[in-house]
């Protein structure tokens, strides 16, 4: 296999994009990837879109993006793996540049959820339909669930479950892309609208617009497109228990560690090894257990951890630098790209006042469902 | 010089405050308060609706007109609540005023904006010399349905200004409509409710009329915020209003005598002409005024008003809109605000 680079990256804001369909988002994402890498060709592209039938009742969106962004008669598939469909149409892009297939791919992730009634209803069909949906739990019931049992046996407080979100907008005050890019107080946090207990509105990411897109080559042909080509050094993707109740442990998700080990023995790196990660805070447990599961903490003590100031600035590594799911925005087929640009900006030197001192080695970890799927990218700078 | 030469107001007796409604639905009530700036909303009593709202607000312009009634050549009433889908509102209003029967008569609708739209016809047919007095109305009795972020604001109540061209107390100096064809708000037929978009109706609906016809009309006139003493912006919940009049420099203090949205609540058709018919009960001779409605669907009518000498003259002849607001308060239960709204099913 040939190892890979990333070469390009282009972003939307992140937001309520009243006059933006899915391919205009889209289109503004590639056209901008193709000109930082400063391409106007590509052989293939793979489009992340989580439910374009159902948000946008367009469907056959793969070729329907590549008409739109001028690139008539390339390769084009979508990739749909609910939340994390991103990330898993930029490893079936890594692949076929690997694999000396191709040499330039384009990987983008849209998702237009302002423009339906009931976005809940739509994100829960990646949720169990049979046993999970149609009982009438939906996201935030399911995380909810998460959030008890791990206060319950870790002793883990509210206060201290605020200090994600609390984090993250800090974060994303930075990011000119990020949705919400302002900071959060303890009461207003407290005092949000309830959810699904414990989760008030603060504890959730937000309804999104936006896109993202990447482009990747072969790392040997990467310096003719930047001076800062940053390597694809482990890929690792799992999948999950479909169903919350068929964990063996709510305050686990398994599929998290199964893609991190892959991705770490891929990489030869380990947990200890990475600056900054980028993962799916989706609501604010799910920051806690995924840190566990990636091996930053043992497990029991992320909470606790990210409350003394260890995932920010400062501490043992820098989490969600971007703002995360919570603050940036989570527009469900982009985020999973958008992930992997904050990534690539860090190495690059590129992140303005959300820079994470000498990035040199950073993660990625984006989710479907409650745990269904979790694909894990690891980045170097070269 | 056309302008306003009479104007009136109503509303019901019945409040309803928003904390009363936010305990119904298990809602932090200072959440609510704070996030839409409202405290209380009106109710119409059991008798009411609006035409009644219509002819009380109309009996009271005329009384500051002075007018006989027999010289009003049109009457326009806009409400998205007219009692009858096929009948109109106005014709009992001019029976039960005395106007008529040699008068044009319509009913309008156009979501939270037909009050204005009312206005605006009355006022281009004085213009145009067509008669020496028309009058514009809007009147609602507002629906939202339970447990709807609607149902905090949608309240009861209205205005009526006549226009003529003699004994003018305040000259319209410029108007300008900016309206497309923008989906933010709507009830078909046979609906009880209205339904909306969400957020949709922030940005890209209230917001981008508000301002456009904020923005062209201060242009068109030449004027900027320091030049009025007072501005009303439509009021579909406190915020909304203010973030708009910001937007171009007006203080708290041009847009606090208008904003009687914390009190009142939205009364739709009724909203930003009543947040002006208190500006009118409070403007001194050479003042100017700025009126911004929106209606959903969408669209923003602007006017800009100069108060003439004639003004102090008939401010008093009929009761001021903060007085009405301010007593003479009948607070519900949220059981009696259903039983009033109609909102449980009786047998007949």
């Amino acid at each position: 296999m040939r190892d890979v680079a990333i070469v390009g990256v282009g972003l939307t804001k992140f937001g309520e994009l009243w006059n933006q369909g899915i391919r205009d988002m889209f289109a503004e994402a590639a056209l901008a990837a193709m000109a930082d890498a400063g391409v106007d060709k590509i052989d293939s592209m793979y489009v992340g879109a989580m439910s374009s039938g159902l948000y946008s009742y367009q469907e056959h969106t793969a070729s329907v993006m590549a008409d739109y962004i001028g690139q008539r008669g390339v390769a084009s598939a979508r990739v749909e793996a609910a939340c994390s469909s991103g990330s898993q149409a930029a490893r079936t892009g890594f692949f076929e540049v690997a694999s000396g297939a191709a040499d330039v791919v384009l990987v983008g992730g849209v998702e237009k959820m302002w423009d339906v009634d009931d976005g809940t209803f739509v994100l829960a069909t990646a949720s169990d339909q049979e046993y999970e949906a149609y009982a009438g739990v939906t996201f935030p019931g399911l995380y909810a669930m998460m959030a008890q049992v791990y206060m319950q046996k870790y002793g883990l407080t509210r206060e201290e479950l605020a200090q994600v979100p609390i984090k993250n907008h800090r974060h994303a005050v930075h990011n000119p892309y990020a949705q919400y890019p302002f900071e959060l107080d303890m009461k207003t946090y407290l005092t949000a609208a309830p959810v699904a207990d414990p989760f008030r509105l603060m504890d959730c990411s937000p309804i999104t617009d936006g896109a993202a897109a990447i482009i990747m080559v072969p790392l040997d042909q990467a310096h003719k497109y930047t001076d800062k080509p940053v390597k694809i050094k482990g890929i690792g993707s799992a999948t999950g228990p479909i169903a919350l109740h068929d964990h063996k442990d709510l305050t686990r998700l398994d599929a998290v560690r199964l893609s991190a080990e892959k991705a770490y023995k891929m990489a030869g790196v380990g947990p200890d090894d990475i600056q900054f990660a980028e993962v799916h805070d989706c609501f604010s447990i799910a920051e806690i257990i995924v840190a566990e599961e990636l091996g930053f903490f043992p497990y029991g003590t992320a909470g606790k951890a990210i409350a003394a100031g260890q995932a920010t600035y400062g501490g043992k590594l820098v989490i969600n630098p971007s703002g995360g799911l919570k603050a940036k925005g989570h527009p469900v087929g982009a985020t999973g790209v958008a992930q992997l640009i904050e990534a690539t900006l860090q190495l690059q030197g590129k992140a303005g006042k959300r820079q994470v001192e000498n990035a040199k080695i950073g993660l990625t970890q984006n989710m479907g469902g409650s745990g269904g799927t979790s694909v894990v990218h690891i980045l170097e700078a070269v | 010089m056309v302008g306003i030469v009479g104007y009136g107001s109503y509303v019901p007796r019945y409040r309803i405050k928003i904390s009363t409604i936010a305990d119904q639905w298990g809602d932090n009530a200072a959440t609510i308060e704070k996030g839409l700036m409202l405290q209380e909303k009106t109710v119409p009593g059991r008798d009411e609706d609006t035409i009644t709202i219509a002819v009380e607000a109309a009996k009271n312009a005329v009384k500051r007109a002075g007018i006989n009634p027999q010289d009003i050549g049109a009457v326009y009433i806009g409400s998205e609540s007219h009692p009858y889908a096929v009948k109109p509102s106005g014709t009992v209003l001019i029976d039960a005023l005395g106007i008529g029967p040699h008068v044009h008569v319509a009913d309008f609708e156009f979501a939270c904006k037909a009050g204005s739209e009312a206005m605006f016809v009355a006022y281009s047919h004085v213009k145009s010399g067509n008669m020496p007095y028309a009058m514009g109305i809007g009147a609602d009795t507002s629906q939202g349905a339970p447990g709807d972020a609607l149902e905090y604001s949608a309240s009861a109540g209205g205005s009526a200004y006549i226009f003529g061209s003699e004994n003018v107390i305040a000259e319209v100096i410029d108007t300008h409509s900016f309206t497309s064809d923008t989906a933010d708000f709507w009830r078909r037929e046979y609906q009880m409710y209205p339904r909306h978009g969400g957020r949709f109706t922030g940005e890209p609906a209230y917001f981008k009329h508000v301002l456009n016809a904020t923005g062209i009309i201060l242009e068109k006139s030449g004027m900027k915020a320091s030049d009025f003493a007072h501005a009303v912006f439509h009021m579909p919940n406190g915020r909304f209003p203010l973030k708009a009049g910001k937007t171009f420099g007006f203080t708290d203090e041009q847009m606090k005598q208008g904003w009687i949205v914390n009190l009142m609540g939205n009364t739709y058709s009724g909203s930003s002409i009543t947040g002006f018919s208190a500006i009118m009960d409070i403007l001194k001779p050479g003042e100017r005024a700025l009126l911004i409605s929106f209606g959903s669907g969408a669209g923003s009518d602007a006017f800009v008003f100069e108060a003439t000498e004639n003004i102090t003259a008939v401010q008093n002849k009929a009761p001021k809109i903060r007085e009405m607001l301010e007593s003479n308060r009948t607070y519900l239960t949220y059981g009696q605000y259903v039983a009033y709204r109609r909102k449980i099913q009786f047998n007949d």
